[in-house]
């Protein structure tokens, strides 16, 4: 059962969550920091942010069985927010592991990987300020309600989603070493490449309009 | 087009601002939080707190900082200065820092920059280095200790190093333009920019606004980092993007 609008920030042990959960009590919600899968299991709505490497972070994630709990809330309906590499881990494989290993499984509830952006004459990793182009399907979204095309936005990352993301769930893009997704949507599940968190007033519409759309679901599921 | 970031720098000690601050309508001028706030609210990119306390004491304090930064802030912020170990940097990073600037720890050991960004991720590891002039070539050494300490090593062999070993960004502070106002060390922070590929914060020695822009064109930095101009009210942030914007130069405006 949902309990009571109350969204969960998953704690994984690779870094540190204190701003996602500030930046959602900012946008009105109540949010609790915790490793418990019975309360991903019971939350009304679920961030999975992170920073640090796709493989530590898989490796805890399914010690812990955070990954069914995680499965299940998305299968399930719940509103679901990915952040950075908690975008990542929701597609099927990440290319971040370690040598001798070509990739590493991910959730996989998404077709497609997660490849190194390629430092050629640009700088890696991508990090600052970067702007967001919204896609058809961005437009509609109602995360990005409110949200100009366009808009500047925080990245930190040296991996983004490869080309083998399929362009309907596609909600926004960034053109940096490759041109990227940067925000996807499906159903229930959200994702973005970028940092709400630390993204100022663009970011902070953004955690306002997850929780909008985690308390919409409370008021008609 | 990824905007190139202006970046306001804090000298904390025993969790005061302790560089002049002279900022009008400031409840309190040494509160670094609250300043940092201020540069939030005019655009700042990021904030670097740079903290040069020296006792155990005082590092406590610095931790409480970047909590209360953590709940205060909208952007990111890096914390500089006094980690000796994995072990003190995580401690700041779960405190709330998104950064962590290691400096002679790194020197060192260059295995503490691999073993934080295993641990935190590159995104989270800022190698600061602090160089001067050698002579009148263009040859920069390292040094350590705010300038006190020569280690012998090329500026521009150790950014690379640096890079290789797992740092996400470098910090690059000219100590012979720290403080002059007579502008970027261009020079160096070119032949940096252009040794790694990983990228590079301006620092040291801005005056005008020209500085700013002559730190990324002709210095190709990818960040420009001041203090002194900003604490004393001599430019706002928005007054610098503006100034960067009509030079063609991308910066986030939309604040």
């Amino acid at each position: 059962m949902a309990d009571g609008g109350r969204i969960v920030v998953v704690d994984y042990h690779k870094g540190n969550l204190l701003s996602v959960a500030r930046g959602l009590a900012e946008a009105g919600a109540t949010a609790e920091v915790t490793d418990d899968t019975a309360r991903i299991r019971a939350a009304a709505g679920v961030v999975l942010p992170g920073v640090g490497s796709f493989e530590d972070a898989m490796g805890y994630v399914r010690a812990s069985g955070q990954d069914e709990a995680l499965l299940d809330v998305m299968r399930a309906g719940v509103p679901f927010l990915g952040i950075c590499l908690g975008l990542h881990l929701i597609f099927e494989r990440g290319s971040e592991c370690s040598p001798g290993t070509e990739w590493v499984r991910g959730l996989g509830l998404l077709p497609g990987s997660v490849t190194r952006l390629d430092a050629g004459r640009l700088k890696v990793p991508h990090v600052g300020w970067d702007q967001i182009h919204l896609t058809e399907h961005g437009r509609a979204c109602p995360l990005f309600e409110g949200v100009p095309e366009g808009a500047n936005v925080y990245f930190t990352h040296s991996f983004a989603l490869a080309g083998d993301v399929g362009a309907a769930v596609v909600t926004a893009r960034t053109h940096y070493a490759r041109s990227f997704a940067s925000a996807v949507w499906e159903d229930n599940v959200y994702g973005v490449q970028f940092h709400p968190e630390k993204s100022s007033a663009a970011g902070l519409k953004i955690l306002s309009n997850f929780a909008g759309i985690v308390r919409e679901r409370e008021v008609r599921p | 087009m990824l905007t190139k970031r202006v970046i306001p720098c804090l000298d904390v000690k025993n969790g005061r601002v302790v560089k002049g601050v002279n900022f009008v309508g400031l409840v309190d001028a040494g509160d670094p939080v609250e300043l940092a706030r201020r540069y939030d609210a005019e655009g700042a990119d990021e904030v670097v707190f740079l903290d040069i306390t020296a006792t155990s004491d005082e590092r406590a304090t610095t931790i409480g900082l970047a909590s209360h930064a953590a709940e205060e802030l909208r952007i990111p912020y890096a914390v500089g200065g006094g980690f000796r170990d994995v072990v003190s940097c995580r401690r700041m990073i779960a405190a709330g820092a998104d950064k962590v600037c290691l400096n002679s720890a790194a020197v060192r050991d260059p295995s503490i920059l691999a073993r934080a960004s295993a641990a935190f991720g590159s995104q989270a590891v800022v190698c600061a280095i602090d160089a001067k002039r050698v002579g009148r070539q263009d040859r920069w050494e390292v040094y350590l200790a705010g300038g006190r300490e020569a280690t012998g090593a090329d500026a521009v062999a150790w950014a690379q190093k640096a890079a290789r070993r797992g740092a996400g960004e470098i910090l690059l502070t000219s100590m012979d333009r720290d403080g002059t106002k007579d502008g970027f060390d261009l020079a160096l922070t070119r032949a940096v920019a252009r040794a790694v590929p990983i990228p590079v914060i301006a620092s040291g020695g801005v005056g005008t606004l020209e500085h700013f822009a002559e730190g990324i064109c002709e210095g190709e930095a990818d960040a420009v980092l001041a203090a002194s101009v900003f604490h004393f009210g001599t430019f706002t942030i928005r007054q610098v993007k503006e100034y960067l914007a009509s030079q063609g130069i991308p910066v986030r405006l939309d604040f």
